[in-house]
């Protein structure tokens, strides 16, 4: 990049060949994601699209969102709500799968009338 | 702004604020701040995940069946135009940090352009399941029930109860016994497919199970809540515009453009969570 020097002395400026080939990545990863609902993986289709939003996620959080060229702590930061929230939803399983022996069949509750 | 600092350099930015040692300190601090915040955003959407999590953890066949409702190369579309948006607005960004004031305009507008397809696109599908009572609670009452969509839709509650009495009998027959479905149970109205209904061209296949609202609940408020958030990354952006058209930003002052990006690609981020998990459930 022969304009790496115009930018600010304070942050890093990506490159747009990098912008690009992210933007590459997301674009064919989400033709993936939807192309493999066609195919069926029994239960594993749903982690395989969770994956594929991970590393979509993963490759939006490094490059658009500059973590891979800020101060970690950043980083730190974002890492730790993520891990609340999966120690959340984590617990909250758990627990309603104790409750699963007393589900009544094809009923849920929250049906206001 | 016109008023000098004492003690500070006369060359200092017109931007830096006087409790700021220098740009660069500014910039994280504020940085910094916006991390927290989209921290709160993950806790906010975290919940609604959570929620997700247990009710299809509990009743997959109510998710297996009502996301057939929803159609997923428009919220494919969607999914790709939120990307190209992100590339934009990273471009804006790498545009402020070097200066280029056209470019930047350019990319500012390019990626308000995209959220507006994005929302017109979101818009078509809500309508669509405005028009076939495909709602959330009480309001779920899909097309070939006695009770018009469109009205049980937007009744007040009167209506809602009356439309409650009118659908109740029809489903006399309850495959659980009272007791067994519980104090609500009675309000199970919510089954379509015995008029042998179709819904669109994508009508779902098989039985439908019940309380199939649930699912519905869960989309309006998920996909609803993020529509706000583009929506105010919408007013951000608009308000970039009309700082970046008067040429404020630059190598050395970028940070409101760098700010409202972070921002923009965390709403980015969660909509890449929302479509597989709402849209592509096999």
């Amino acid at each position: 990049m022969s304009k790496h020097h115009e930018g600010p002395t304070y942050a890093h400026v990506v490159p747009v060949r990098t912008l690009l080939g992210v933007f590459g990545a997301l674009m064919f990863l989400t033709i993936l994601t939807y192309a493999v609902t066609y195919v069926d993986l029994g239960a594993l289709n749903i982690w395989v699209a969770l994956g594929i939003a991970l590393v979509k996620g993963t490759l939006v959080a490094l490059v658009f969102m500059h973590l891979l060229w800020d101060k970690k702590f950043y980083a730190v930061v974002l890492m730790s709500a993520l891990l609340c929230v999966m120690i959340f939803i984590g617990i909250a399983l758990l627990d309603s799968g104790q409750y699963q022996a007393d589900l009544i069949p094809d009923f849920a509750p929250g049906i206001v009338q | 702004m016109s008023t000098p600092h004492e003690g500070r350099d006369e060359h200092a930015h017109p931007h830096l604020q006087h409790h700021f040692e220098s740009m660069a300190q500014q910039y994280d601090s504020g940085k910094f701040g916006m991390w927290l915040f989209l921290v709160t955003e993950v806790l906010l959407f975290g919940g609604l995940f959570c929620a997700y999590a247990v009710y299809r953890a509990n009743h997959p066949e109510i998710f297996a069946y009502a996301h057939q409702f929803l159609d997923k190369t428009l919220g494919g579309l969607n999914t790709l135009v939120l990307i190209v948006s992100s590339l934009t607005m990273a471009m804006a960004v790498r545009c402020a940090q070097l200066g280029q004031q056209r470019r930047l305009k350019q990319m500012l507008a390019a990626t308000l352009l995209c959220a507006c397809i994005f929302l017109g696109v979101k818009g078509v599908e809500y309508e669509h399941k405005w028009k076939h009572g495909l709602l959330w609670g009480t309001h779920y009452v899909p097309q070939g029930e006695t009770v018009a969509p469109a009205d049980a839709a937007g009744a007040a509650t009167t209506a809602e109860t009356t439309a409650a009495a009118a659908a109740a009998p029809a489903d006399g027959g309850t495959t659980l016994p009272h007791a067994a479905t519980g104090p609500q149970g009675l309000a199970d109205h919510s089954q379509p497919g015995h008029g042998g209904a179709s819904h669109g061209g994508h009508g779902p296949a098989g039985p439908a199970p019940r309380n199939v609202h649930l699912f519905f609940g869960i989309y309006f408020v998920m996909t609803g809540l993020h529509g706000i958030h583009v929506l105010a990354g919408m007013i951000a952006i608009v308000w970039l515009l009309r700082r970046s058209a008067a040429g404020e930003f630059g190598p050395e002052y970028f940070a409101p453009v760098d700010f409202v990006g972070l921002y923009w690609h965390l709403v980015d981020l969660i909509w890449i969570f929302l479509f597989p998990l709402l849209y592509l459930i096999h």
